[in-house]
């Protein structure tokens, strides 16, 4: 593969991955611009077998997307809603009881929960959705609340977000799902997402949560008017926060969807840019133990390839997902258990189901 | 054929060095290469022959002029039996409504294909091709060779004769279609009324020699082994080394809904590593064609990059691959778009390659 590397210009970042040592955000730059996409993929899977081996995880989780209303209604989603908006909704917590209670006669290891910015429930609606799961199913692991989340729920409690965290830990919160990082830069947030939490009170959140023990992933939404330049900005910020804590598990770029948006304009991301987009990441977070390749978004057909691009887990068997499908995500609903198993092993993988803490189930 | 002794490093070396591999060699690299050691030697095979980063179209329409079909082969969901009450034969009308669609869209060519009809002659055929020509002009990229062979037999024509005479009623070019895997073992099993492999292949032969220009495809992800599929490849190189008469190679995974094969379609993965190993091994075959039909267009997009140089067609109509359940749509936009994000420049081309551009004389 040297000839390779060496005809695309990789050769010194080749070295670098080889020998263990940080790549530079130039470095970063680099693979992104490259336009040997094969030559990129080879070095990117250096570090990921070196890390995860031959493994492929999946999980078996259910998500529960709790309300769709939301105060900071981001240009790039297609999901928030105003309260008296058509087509808004807030569960109850009767309600999603019943959605625990349909499928308690599958291994659902985790519950997935993530939703808006809801102008008025009340805190005391978070920890009773939490409680309530925990109740009906005791040994589920709930990932639940946005860092986003976290910090509007703290203002609510009137608790700072350490205490906020240590309550909702105590009514069953077991992780942090990583969404809401967008993008960290200013520039981004003022432009598309004004009303909603900076990116360093983001990272705040996550490595509080992680000095409590909480673990937590982390995310990227790209593909819409971010630079490359920010792309590495982001990745950098989540490695150096990274060596502070240690407490993410898993970074997964999540390619955004234009369709009823407000950016609808931009064209939906290539292939090309999910499969670099999955390389670049796993070559500059040295730290990060995990990539996904989250199917939702990307499709399974990328999905399956991006496991040889750096990826090692490709989510779950996922039902009702609604955030990504409001923007036109044409992927189903589900995939079940034989599905996503058949496409790792025909990728030349070993399927590994996982529970939320990557442990093997 | 046995997995060879060399390490596929070894092998690497010698597509580098541009030096042709043996089947033996092929199946190594497929079995055991990395999916981006495959990708990189394809496309860096690909840059060789085509520097100016080109990636290449054509706007077309796929015309069925019939579904009615003697032929039943297993893994078609397209066909109806003769008799069926679906079954249809195109009028002239729905003929030329077609085309003068395709041609206000910018089409430059029509690719004409049926299923094998009992009672239609080859006069029948000889007139649907003077007709297209007296209305239009435009470029008849039409029946594969398994109609070929059929219309040898309802006529008692040989192969030649046939190519012949349609020729001179105005066909253009053969497509490559029906190829599926040129190894008997294969088509007794899935389509035992239909052209043989040798039949195929003299059509083919026969077709470049009257100076015809044809494609070649290959339908995998069935009954087929490893071996087999690597056979294909050689019986079409070894064509190519004496007709120099295919433009472009296109491989594609069987698609098995409604048909009467039980399969999952293979992967992206599989799909991906086979458009490789076609690259590396078709080392006289000018151009390779991505499948957006049927691996969708981020896929396609990615395969730009194992080996593909060319995005087909922008299939204005297509029936066969929709009728296994499978739809993907690309307008002309949209394809022009993929390959721009994918770092090359699109342009339009006829079925020999030509640009479109270069023949207006508007380079």
């Amino acid at each position: 593969m040297t000839d390779s590397l060496e005809q695309a210009g990789l050769l010194d970042i080749y070295q670098k991955v080889v020998n263990g040592e940080r790549l530079s955000p130039e470095d970063g730059i680099q693979l992104y611009e490259t336009d040997h996409l094969p030559a990129l993929g080879y070095l990117a899977n250096l570090v990921r077998e070196k890390k995860n081996g031959n493994k492929a995880y999946y999980i078996y989780n259910q998500h529960i997307n709790y309300s769709n209303v939301c105060t900071n209604l981001c240009k790039f989603c297609a999901f928030g809603k105003e309260k008296q908006a058509p087509g808004s909704y807030e569960m109850s917590i009767e309600e999603i009881e019943k959605k625990i209670k349909e499928r308690l006669n599958e291994p659902i290891s985790e519950v997935h929960i993530v939703g808006g910015i809801h102008p008025d429930l009340p805190y005391s609606y978070y920890t009773d959705m939490l409680r309530a799961i925990k109740r009906i199913r005791p040994e589920i692991h709930i990932q639940a609340f946005t860092c986003v989340e976290i910090a509007h729920l703290a203002k609510l409690a009137g608790m700072s977000i350490e205490d906020t965290l240590k309550d909702l830990a105590d009514a069953g919160l077991g992780s942090i799902p990583g969404g809401g990082a967008e993008v960290f830069s200013t520039r981004i947030r003022e432009k598309l997402c004004p009303e909603k939490l900076p990116g360093n009170e983001w990272l705040d959140v996550a490595k509080t949560a992680h000095r409590l023990g909480i673990k937590s992933n982390a995310t990227m939404l790209y593909g819409h008017i971010e630079t490359v330049e920010e792309r590495i900005e982001h990745l950098v910020a989540l490695r150096e926060a990274q060596d502070e804590t240690g407490g993410f598990m898993c970074f997964i770029p999540l390619a955004f969807h234009p369709k009823n948006t407000g950016l609808e304009e931009i064209a939906p991301t290539g292939g090309i840019d999910d499969l670099k987009n999955i390389a670049v990441s796993r070559l500059m977070l040295d730290n990060f133990p995990h990539i996904k390749a989250y199917w939702v978004m990307l499709g399974p057909k990328v999905a399956q390839i991006a496991l040889w691009y750096g990826a090692d887990d490709l989510d779950g068997t996922v039902l009702e997902e609604k955030i990504t499908h409001m923007a036109g995500g044409e992927t189903a609903q589900a995939m079940t258990r034989n599905e996503i198993e058949r496409l790792i092993k025909a990728a030349g993988r070993e399927p590994v189901e996982r529970d939320t803490l990557y442990n093997h189930i | 054929m046995m997995d060879c002794q060399k390490p596929v490093s070894d092998i690497a070396s010698k597509v580098r060095q541009q030096k042709r591999i043996s089947k033996e060699e092929a199946l190594e690299l497929y079995r055991h290469a990395d999916v981006n050691l495959l990708g990189s030697l394809a496309h860096e095979i690909r840059l060789k022959k085509h520097p100016d980063k080109l990636v290449t179209y054509v706007i077309d329409r796929n015309i069925n002029y019939t579904n009615v079909c003697i032929s039943g082969c297993k893994f078609c969901a397209f066909f109806k039996a003769p008799g069926h009450s679906q079954g249809y034969v195109l009028s002239k009308e729905e003929l030329l409504k077609k085309i003068l669609e395709t041609q206000e869209l910018g089409g430059t060519q029509i690719l004409l294909q049926g299923g094998l009809h009992p009672d239609l002659s080859l006069e029948f055929y000889e007139d649907m091709l003077s007709f297209i020509k007296k209305e239009f002009g435009i470029h008849c990229h039409a029946f594969s060779p398994p109609e070929i062979v059929h219309f040898a037999n309802i006529s008692g024509n040989s192969i030649r004769e046939v190519l012949e005479r349609l020729k001179v009623a105005g066909l253009d070019s053969i497509p490559g279609g029906g190829a599926e895997i040129l190894v008997d073992r294969v088509r007794q099993q899935t389509s035992p009324n239909k052209a043989t492999a040798a039949e195929w292949l003299e059509v083919m032969e026969t077709a470049h020699n009257l100076g015809l220009k044809t494609t070649a495809t290959m339908m995998f992800g069935h009954i087929e082994t490893d071996e087999e599929r690597i056979e294909h490849l050689e019986q079409l190189r070894s064509l190519q080394d004496r007709t120099e008469g295919f433009t472009a190679f296109i491989p594609w995974p069987f698609q098995p809904g409604n048909t009467e094969i039980e399969c999952k379609p293979a992967t992206s993965y599989e799909y991906l590593k086979m458009l490789a190993l076609s690259r590396i091994y078709l080392d006289n075959f000018p151009n390779i064609q991505a499948s957006w039909v049927t691996q969708g267009p981020k896929i396609a997009q990615i395969s730009l990059f194992y080996g593909a140089n060319d995005f087909g067609s922008t299939m204005i109509e297509e029936n066969v691959v929709a009728a296994a359940g499978v739809s993907h749509r690309l307008s002309e936009n949209k394809i022009r778009q993929l390959i721009n994000q994918a770092g090359f420049i699109p342009k339009q081309r006829l079925m020999d390659y030509t640009l479109a551009d270069e023949r207006n004389g508007s380079v």
